[in-house]
């Protein structure tokens, strides 16, 4: 039926556009998709939520429909106009669904857009009857949609809420039910979304009380049985983006189920579990409503056979099933032709608009769930969340495809794999991607070209970067006296792409052109290739990463420098005393001291270390080795700063360990009866900025720091949080320090190496943005722990700290990037100091850190000579060697935007964007700097179309193979914490996050913007491989599921309500999911293989980043879901952000406004 | 002649005080014309073993202006219950605790005896003292070991409730927490900057914070200590502590380049330490001991900077204005003197280097509160171990000689007022009716701040006649003067102690050989000097001497019985005999002659000139040469280097120096060995003789003089030689024939031809 009836839709759609007819030739069911798009942007910026709401759930029909096709590349524009309709219908159910707690308020707003997006769809001519046919289409392609995961079936409830008026009388009738017993329900839709609105607070109930969000449910939509079949559902409703997958999962669910079943067998078996739980709870809430409910779920039952109590909607299901499975299946046929298409994007001709679908067809069938339901619907023309382009598809891809085999970096403008990938590099002259990954490997000849595209050149470089074990560091090269081999001119230094001429009397630069004569100790003769016969023997020549000893010329003052110094400066003010913090760090610095970096084969670490201490006042600490006991000096004249002691106060750990141990025994007493709660901190890094100016050396500070610094000092700072702030053209003096004092301070810490790393440890305000100037243009750190508990922070922050205090770096850095002609470095991300436009200056540099290079034409490439980059960082390494870490980088030129496009990197470029946007925010509205983003990437997407494309109908969305994953990714940016603040992001952590993200390097932008999520159900306890991650939406998680997400800075464990106990049982030792504890920060140690296997892969992600992640147990329903669903970034977020779909939909009509 | 010697030493041994003239002068003009002004040499704690003090509060004239002590020279109606203020006249009542007055039943102060009395007096409770030390720590490995011995030994000597204090300096300065067990705590400071007393009390946490109200953390009793117990702690209480803290002491840390002094804050030390006994114990006994071993060489109160190139100033670069550094400094330290000063505290300076070490500059730290100057050349020395021992040395009665927070108030009959003081005191700046319009040292005052005094301080008073010629006083009239000192005692306790003195009005015109013959030329000489020498502080050099030249003619001119223009015929009575030579010497003393003495030196001799009695005084200006020889007992000679023998041994005490000089004779038996010999015994015991009386002298005297054992020929026998009367030089050795003595190679003036221009001079009718 619904699949019919979305086929209907589809053709109508199709017909007022001929554009459309193609697309859903293409099977791209997206046209609606589109149309709903158009309804949507208009939404889009201003009443975001409600729009998108329902929006998304039209659009993700219609997408979903599209993606299934094969091609979710393709979206129709024509859609729009459906969609509006359907968001009017469809939205307010989402609404309610997706902000449980807000969709009280949200949803009434949501009801005035929706209807005059109605307006407005009919205006366009949809017809209503269009609408109708959306609508059950809608709640069809839900179906297919929802098949392949039964995380939809929550949002298939709401759906049915929807579609029964549609085309499910059965749900119609249980719609009608429940509405009349939420609300009156005027239309059938109407009514459906009425109950949404009811079902805002249901979905609440969900997790409060099942009965009162099953009988929202019920009255929204009959599935609600369904729902309770499937424990994730609620959760799913929950969400924004659900609503338009509960549509389609509501029926599809059982569908999928029983598809997935195979695959996903645990689902059956926690809703088998889960009625027993869920009537419970719904039971004691409202009796009535289970009742309805239990209608529904009787029909919905019917389906799954898995429950008997649902049986009574079996009737549609059984029909539902049908389509819906169709719908799954519809995007693998075109899949089929599609791969064909699919690899030819590969290989990057993008040619053809099927090519762009079939490709994605193909990954669908790359994906054994996805690909396992063969779905008729294909045709439809909704948008399908299957088939528009997927992160997790894509990333499997690449690992598949290039995961096997080492990247050899001989050949010029090679893409490498993806970071997610894990392979082997061979340096064959270029740099490892490690070091250096840029946006594209092609860059275009022209200035001309690169504006046309809009494509960012750029380099995103971590010269440091930590290789894995099997591949050798950079050798290091020793040129004794005379010291590296340099051109003349540009002074770059001898890399492979040098020319050697004259029987190798002189070498041409490859950045200048400058003909430079051979010193004769380095003078060697070339073979017939005009290779020198060296050429193997010499890193320099043969490889793109390697090291240079410097020369005492390249040191400061002309000295060789003294090793560096750690200075560890801890917060004794009252609040860190009593949380126990001061006693936490000084326990562990006992042990720690002993695994400070060293260099290689040395013994023991050359860093000398000294100990500060301070609140209003500092305390240094003379920790000489021949004293019997530390003295503590105390320094109260903090507005003039100075050092007390240089003798003593910094000291080799062995030497002095019982000294040092002595006193960090005794800190912890010293200030256990404390009251002092003010706190400097300017003069904190003066103080230690003055301790290593006067022992001579660079060196690293240890500040752990708990209050916004309100003590009479220099860089004292007051409490200017103001939240009414955001969004105004004010906002940006969120992100700007109070005072210009920090800048200077930072500069002269950077003048002396001297580098900060800052551990905060909040429990208010304490305006990172400005605490935070220093660390960051020293190139240091910041780790934020707010509300610091021990017993539940301590892990993390000792990890942290272990981690920060033992990685590699190096200190008074400085680091060029020379290029070939025609290209130049203009602009640098990341956290550094520059004093001039060519010189990053880093106090610190740690293997972390990256810093990001845009370059710009300032000439004609050649597409012979190809463009070369070579980054030079010259810096002292923990012994106080003086060194130069040489990375190389050749790249293709091309004539051809073609050529570019097909090789982009989309992580790279996110990650530019990202570095881009948010330093944009210091300076701009955060809403110009959105619309930028948007508008940028719009015309990078407008271009390929337009130039790369072939010609195809205009309502057809093509994306490069290369950049498919921009619009979901930018998406990710857009909604992230400092675009786009939810109510309960501080201003701080969006300033924490705004410089975390400055210096980040791609992988860890990667999953910060796009989390990975595993479904820790499918874990196969015997085997090291992790089950295939799935895709952020709540559609996709079920509630007899658990599953794992990590972004970098926190792990969600997110146990859905219907998990079995015995793997309850397993993983938390209790027995049952009541009995989980929320508050938990790890979990318990049992001896049985899936805790055991579970907790490997979280110390694995945990040894992958560079900070320990926050454990967080979130149970479905629980409070903290909220927190969880942040990270559901394909889902429409609650502070407004669009679904993937409604964005992919705006960025259709952006590019589409741009094309025409 | 003899009864006025005897009454001089007796008043002096009875009340500590010595006049010029012990018969007044009765009116304003003749008192001018005595060239010597009527003035006093005043010790007010002389020891006195009997005089024990009473238990109870002195009795005061009622009358505001007055408040002069009931003494014995009051008039006293015992029937009425009455006395008579013999300042004011007035008539006041006995308190009702004197009821049982009569005749026989006298209270002590009645008594003639006890003209000087002392009083204890229960007012407040006792404050323990304090010593807060001040340690350079810039110094030589070997002196700073040494210094940290010294103060590790003083402790034992303090008394044990004693408060002790601790602040090093060296480029930083460190306030040592006290209280702390364990780890041992410090308070820095930069060295360079000048804080004001309240930044220094903010930074050292002594203003007392405004406690927090802790959410959940119900206020707690203030059970904490007084806040200032973290830097000065009872000595029997942190005794163990502040051995070991010493003990730890380390040089300054901070490297010192070559061709660089070290940096030295002495400061903000100094400021520092003020400050911190300002906000914690104001008014009461404490001593600021600060031990430096070189100039302060950055901040406020620097002297010299860091290079070593530029030398520290010296005379000439004085007189040339070519001391950069020196009126900032010393505004410097005169700020902290006088803040110290109203505080009631002293500050000794403790300074042992083989350069200058600023004292020049901070001279008026220890001279407007009493306290302590040393100089030495290393505190490896005994010179400064000991002088340091004997800063803590105690009386009969085991208490410390010294007390502090002294007021003297001299009050004087109506035929005198006061012109002011010279020694280790400050202005109270208290008007009354009995001071002077003209000041003599300093003046406009009745009452002085001694922050520090011991039994020997000493401070001249100088008093003016202001009797008019016309109102003669009648006969057996007699002028009173009443110091009144109110000190605390080293046992904490208050004590006053008042002397009053009464001394008879003379006619000059009738009666001049009266006052003539009761001129105590003595107490003269050193009154004359220590103007000369308070002159000397702020005037030219050669300005100075001129005027004491002018004074001594006038004097001569004055007393001297000659004809006119005969200088043959002068003669001079013996009250007034040796005063021409006491002046002779003066002239060519350190304390008015800067040749040959760094700024430093001259500014140590002043300063202890300035303090020391008369005794004492009277050998710095003319120094006792004793001789031993076979031919009999050591005997005193004359300080002319005609008692330089070859045969002799010479004993010098100059107050500085102690010499030792074996004459040519000696030296040469002493290398022959001979006092090992047997029979040479009495050789030995001639040799051991001055090392004995030396010792005896070293044993008493404060600060430690400089010990020189040295012989004909040798270069340390310029100590004797520069002091004594150059009778023969190089000019006129052959006409004076070589049969005794030895002659200096010198252009100065002997005494002789002194003596003949004086003569000359008093003589002519030109003058």
């Amino acid at each position: 039926m619904s699949v019919n009836q979305q086929a209907h839709a589809g053709l109508p759609y199709g017909q007022p556009q001929p554009g459309y007819q193609g697309y859903q030739q293409s099977g791209y069911g997206g046209q609606q998709m589109s149309g709903v798009h158009h309804s949507q942007y208009g939404a889009y910026n201003g009443p975001l939520p409600g729009y998108q709401q329902p929006a998304p759930p039209q659009g993700y029909f219609s997408s979903l429909g599209f993606p299934s096709k094969g091609s979710p590349v393709s979206l129709n524009s024509d859609t729009p106009t459906l969609a509006p309709n359907f968001i009017g219908t469809l939205r307010a159910p989402p609404t309610s669904g997706a902000p449980p707690p807000t969709s009280g308020a949200s949803v009434p707003a949501g009801h005035p857009v929706y209807s005059q997006f109605g307006q407005g769809d009919v205006q366009n001519g949809v017809a209503t009857s269009a609408v109708q046919m959306q609508r059950p289409s809608a709640s069809q392609p839900f179906i297919p949609g929802t098949a392949p995961a039964p995380i939809s079936q929550p949002a298939t409830f709401r759906q049915y809420g929807p579609s029964p008026t549609s085309a499910q009388q059965l749900t119609n009738h249980m719609a009608g039910m429940q509405i009349g017993s939420s609300t009156s329900a005027p239309l059938p839709a109407g009514l459906g979304y009425g109950p949404p609105t009811s079902v805002p607070p249901a979905s609440g109930n969900f997790t409060v009380t099942g009965s009162g969000l099953y009988t929202s449910y019920s009255s929204s939509q009959g599935p609600p049985p369904v729902t309770m079949t499937h424990g994730l559902p609620p959760t799913s409703l929950s969400q924004g983006l659900s609503l338009a997958q509960p549509a389609f999962s509501g029926p599809p669910l059982s569908a999928q189920h029983r598809p997935q079943a195979p695959g996903f067998l645990p689902p059956p078996c926690s809703t088998g579990i889960e009625p027993s739980s869920y009537p419970s709870a719904t039971g004691a809430p409202r009796p009535s409503t289970m009742q309805g409910s239990q209608l529904s779920g009787q029909a919905l039952t019917g389906l799954p056979t898995s429950q008997p109590n649902h049986v009574s909607s079996p009737p549609p299901h059984p029909s539902m099933s049908g389509p819906a499975m169709t719908g799954l299946q519809g995007p693998p046929p075109p899949t089929h032709p599609s791969q064909s298409g699919y690899q030819m994007q590969q290989n990057g001709s993008f040619g053809q608009v099927r090519g762009p679908q079939p490709n994605y067809g193909s990954a669908y069938p790359g994906t054994p769930n996805y690909g396992s339901q063969p779905a008729p619907p294909p045709p439809p023309k909704r948008l399908d969340p299957d088939s528009i382009p997927s992160p997790i598809q894509v990333i499997e891809d690449d690992r598949n495809n290039r995961g096997s085999e080492p990247f050899i970096t001989g050949v010029r403008g090679q893409v490498p794999p993806l970071v997610t990938t894990n392979f082997l590099v061979k340096d064959q002259g270029n740099a490892s991607p490690r070091y250096i990954r840029c946006t594209s490997y092609n860059i275009p000849c022209t200035s001309d070209m690169a504006k046309q595209s809009q494509v960012p050149l750029a380099a995103v470089i971590k010269p440091l970067a930590t290789l894995p074990t099997d591949e050798a560091p950079p050798y290091l090269v020793d040129h004794g006296e005379p010291g590296p081999i340099r051109c003349n001119r540009c002074k770059a230094y001898m890399c492979p792409f040098m020319q050697f001429i004259e029987g190798g009397r002189r070498f041409q630069c490859c950045f200048c052109s400058c003909v430079t004569e051979v010193p004769p100790h380095y003078f060697q003769h070339l073979d017939h290739t005009g290779k020198r016969v060296d050429f193997y023997d010499r890193p320099e020549l043969s490889l793109g990463s390697y090291e240079f000893l410097a020369t005492v010329s390249y040191c400061k003052n002309n000295k060789f420098p003294n090793p560096p110094a750690f200075i560890f400066m801890i917060d004794v003010s009252y609040n860190a005393v009593k949380s126990g913090l001061v006693r936490l760090i000084c326990e562990e610095l006992k042990s720690l001291l002993d695994y400070l970096p060293r260099e290689g084969n040395m013994e023991e670490s050359a860093i000398r270390v000294g100990f500060v201490t301070y609140n209003k006042v500092l305390h240094f600490y003379n920790v000489k080795s021949s004293l019997a006991q530390p003295q503590m000096m105390v320094v109260s004249d903090v507005a003039d700063m100075f050092v007390p002691l240089l003798d003593g106060f910094l000291v080799n750990v062995n030497e002095s360990r019982t000294v040092i141990v002595s006193l960090l025994d005794q800190i912890p007493e010293m200030f256990a009866d404390t009251r002092e709660t003010e706190t400097v901190f300017a003069p904190v890094i003066q103080a230690g900025m003055e301790a290593l100016k006067a022992a001579e050396c660079a060196g690293k500070l240890f500040i752990f720091h708990t209050s916004l610094p309100i003590a009479e000092a220099p860089g004292k700072l007051k409490n200017r949080d103001d939240r009414k702030l955001i969004n105004t053209d004010k906002e940006k003096t969120l992100f700007q320090p109070q005072t210009s004092f920090y800048s200077n301070l930072a500069k002269d810490c950077v003048a002396q190496g001297c580098c900060v790393d800052l551990f905060l440890f909040p429990n208010q305000y304490l305006d990172v943005a400005t605490l935070g100037v220093v660390p960051y243009q020293t190139g240091g750190t910041i780790y934020k722990y707010a509300y610091f508990q021990l017993e539940t922070d301590q892990e993390r922050f000792l990890n942290d700290l272990r981690k920060d205090v033992q990685k590699e770096v190096g200190f008074d850095a400085v680091m060029r990037v020379r290029t070939s002609t025609g290209i130049r470095a203009t602009d640098f991300f990341g956290a550094f100091y520059m004093s001039n436009t060519t010189d990053v200056e880093l106090a610190g540099l740690d293997c972390d850190k990256t810093i990001t290079v845009e370059f710009r034409h300032d000439d004609k490439l050649s597409e012979d000579s190809g463009a070369l980059l070579q980054c030079a960082l010259l810096y002292t390494n923990c012994a106080g060697q003086r060194r130069l870490r040489i990375h190389n980088l050749s790249l293709n030129c091309c004539t051809q935007l073609a050529d570019l496009y097909r090789n982009c990197e989309t992580d790279t470029l996110i990650n530019f964007l990202a570095k881009f946007a948010y330093r944009g925010v210091l300076n701009n509205p955060v809403k110009t700097v959105r619309d930028t983003l948007i508008n940028q990437c719009a015309q990078i997407l407008a271009c390929y179309r337009k130039n790369c494309a072939s010609p195809s109908s205009a309502g057809q969305l093509i994306l490069p193979e290369c950049m498919k994953l921009l619009p979901v990714y930018l998406n990710c940016v857009l909604k992230s914490d400092v675009l786009q603040p939810g109510a309960e992001v501080t201003t701080d952590d969006r300033a924490y996050i705004r410089q975390l993200v400055s210096s980040m390097d791609v992988a860890e932008t990667n999953v910060f913007f796009y989390p990975r999520l595993l479904p820790l159900t499918k874990v196969d306890v015997d085997s090291d491989t992790l089950p295939a991650a799935i895709r952020n939406s709540e559609e996709r998680l079920s509630k007899g599921d658990m599953y794992l997400l990590e972004n970098g800075l926190n792990i969600f464990v997110w146990v859905g309500v219907n998990v079995q106990q015995g793997l309850i049982q397993n993983l938390f030792g209790v027995s049952s999911f009541n009995y989980i504890s929320s508050t938990l920060n790890t979990l318990p140690v049992l001896e049985n293989p899936f805790s055991k296997r579970v907790r490997s892969i979280i110390d694995m992600f945990q040894a992958q980043r560079s900070r320990y992640m926050k454990l967080i147990i979130v149970k479905q329903e629980d409070k903290l879901e909220m927190l969880f669903k942040h990270f559901l970034v394909e889902d429409k977020s609650m502070s407004g952000g669009a679904s993937y779909v409604d964005f992919l939909c705006h960025m259709h009509k952006e590019i589409r406004q741009l094309l025409s | 002649m003899a009864t006025y010697l005897e009454f001089i030493q007796q008043n002096e041994e009875r009340d500590g005080v010595r006049f010029s003239w012990n018969v007044w002068p009765s009116s304003r003009l003749e008192a001018t014309r005595m060239v010597v002004p009527l003035a006093c040499l005043l010790t007010p704690l002389k020891e006195r073993l009997d005089l024990p003090p009473v238990q109870y509060e002195p009795v005061l004239c009622s009358r505001q202006t007055c408040k002069a002590v009931l003494n014995p020279l009051c008039q006293v109606d015992y029937r009425a219950k009455l006395w008579a203020c013999n300042f004011c006249f007035q008539r006041n009542q006995f308190p009702p605790a004197y009821a049982g007055i009569s005749e026989i039943n006298q209270p002590a102060e009645l008594m003639p005896q006890f003209s000087t009395i002392e009083y204890i007096v229960q007012r407040g409770s006792p404050t323990p003292l304090i010593f807060l030390y001040v340690v350079d720590t810039c110094l030589e490995e070997e002196d700073l070991q040494a210094l940290k011995e010294s103060l590790q030994m003083s402790l034992s000597l303090l008394p044990p409730e004693a408060l002790v204090g601790l602040i090093t300096f060296g480029r930083m300065v460190q306030v040592h927490e006290l209280s702390c067990e364990g780890i041992s705590k410090s308070y820095v400071f930069r060295g360079t900057k000048d804080l004001t007393a309240k930044q220094i009390q903010d930074m050292l946490g002594l203003t007392r914070p405004v406690v927090p109200v802790q959410q959940g953390r119900p206020l707690q009793p203030q059970e904490q200590p007084p806040i200032s117990s973290r830097f000065l702690q009872p000595v029997h209480k942190i005794d163990m502590n502040l051995t070991d803290l010493l003990g730890e002491l380390q040089r300054d840390p901070w490297p010192v380049t070559q061709g660089k002094r070290p940096l030295r804050s002495t400061g903000v030390a100094l400021s520092i330490a003020v400050g911190l006994l300002e906000g914690t114990f104001p008014n009461t006994g404490a001593r600021i001991m600060l031990f430096t071993g070189g100039p302060p060489t950055q901040g406020p109160g620097m002297v010299v900077g860091d290079e070593l190139k530029t030398p520290i100033r010296s005379w000439h670069d004085i007189e040339k204005d070519n001391a950069r550094f020196m009126k900032k400094a010393t505004k410097h330290y005169e700020t902290l003197a006088n803040r110290t000063a109203a505080n009631g505290h002293c500050i000794d300076i403790y300074a042992c280097a083989l350069d200058q070490t600023g004292l020049l500059e901070m001279k008026c730290c220890a001279n407007l509160t009493g306290g302590h100057m040393m100089m030495g050349d290393s505190f490896n020395t005994s010179l400064f171990k000991q002088t340091f021992q004997r800063v803590f040395s105690k009386d009969f009665n085991g208490e410390f000689r010294m007390a502090f927070g002294a007021t003297l108030e001299v009050k004087t009959s109506r035929e005198l007022k006061i012109s002011g003081a010279i020694g280790p005191c400050i202005s109270l700046n208290a008007k009354g009716p009995c001071v002077s319009e003209n000041e003599l040292g300093i003046g406009g005052t009745c009452q002085w701040k001694i922050c520090s005094l011991d039994p020997s301080s000493t401070l001249a008073i100088y008093f003016e006649v202001v009797n008019q010629h016309n109102a003669p006083i009648p006969q057996g009239g007699r002028g009173a003067v009443q110091f009144v000192t109110q000190y605390q005692h080293s046992s904490t306790q208050r004590r006053i102690r008042v002397t009053t003195i009464a001394r008879n009005w003379a006619d000059a015109q009738s009666q001049l050989q009266h006052i003539e013959a009761a001129f105590d030329q003595e107490v003269a000489a050193v009154l004359m000097a220590r103007l000369g020498v308070y002159r000397a502080e702020s005037e030219e050099g050669p300005d100075v001497l001129r005027w004491l030249d002018r004074q001594l003619i006038r004097l001569c001119q004055k007393f001297g019985q000659y004809n006119k223009d005969d200088p043959n015929s002068f003669r001079l009575s013996d009250s007034f005999s040796l005063y021409p030579q006491f002046m002779f010497h003066l002239r060519r003393s350190p304390f008015l002659q800067v040749f040959n003495n760094s700024p430093d030196e001259s500014s140590f001799y002043r300063h202890h000139f300035s303090r020391q009695d008369l005794t004492q005084s009277l050998i710095m200006i003319q120094p006792i040469l004793y001789s031993y020889s076979f031919s009999g007992p050591p005997e005193p000679v004359l300080l002319d280097s005609s008692s330089i023998l070859a045969d002799r041994i010479l004993l010098m005490d100059t107050f500085f120096q102690i010499v030792i000089y074996h004459g040519e004779t000696i030296a040469q038996w002493q290398k022959a060995g001979y006092q090992d010999m047997p029979e040479y015994e009495n050789f030995k015991h001639l040799l051991q003789a001055p090392l004995d009386d030396a010792q005896e002298i070293l044993q008493t005297r404060f600060p430690m003089p400089r010990y020189i054992n040295t012989e004909h020929g040798s270069s340390q026998a310029r100590f004797l030689l520069s002091k004594v009367n150059p009778s023969q030089t190089h000019n006129n050795l052959y006409a004076w024939g070589q049969e005794s003595g030895s002659p200096i190679l010198t252009d100065d003036v002997s005494l002789q031809v002194f003596m003949d221009h004086l003569k000359k001079l008093a003589v002519s009718s030109a003058s």
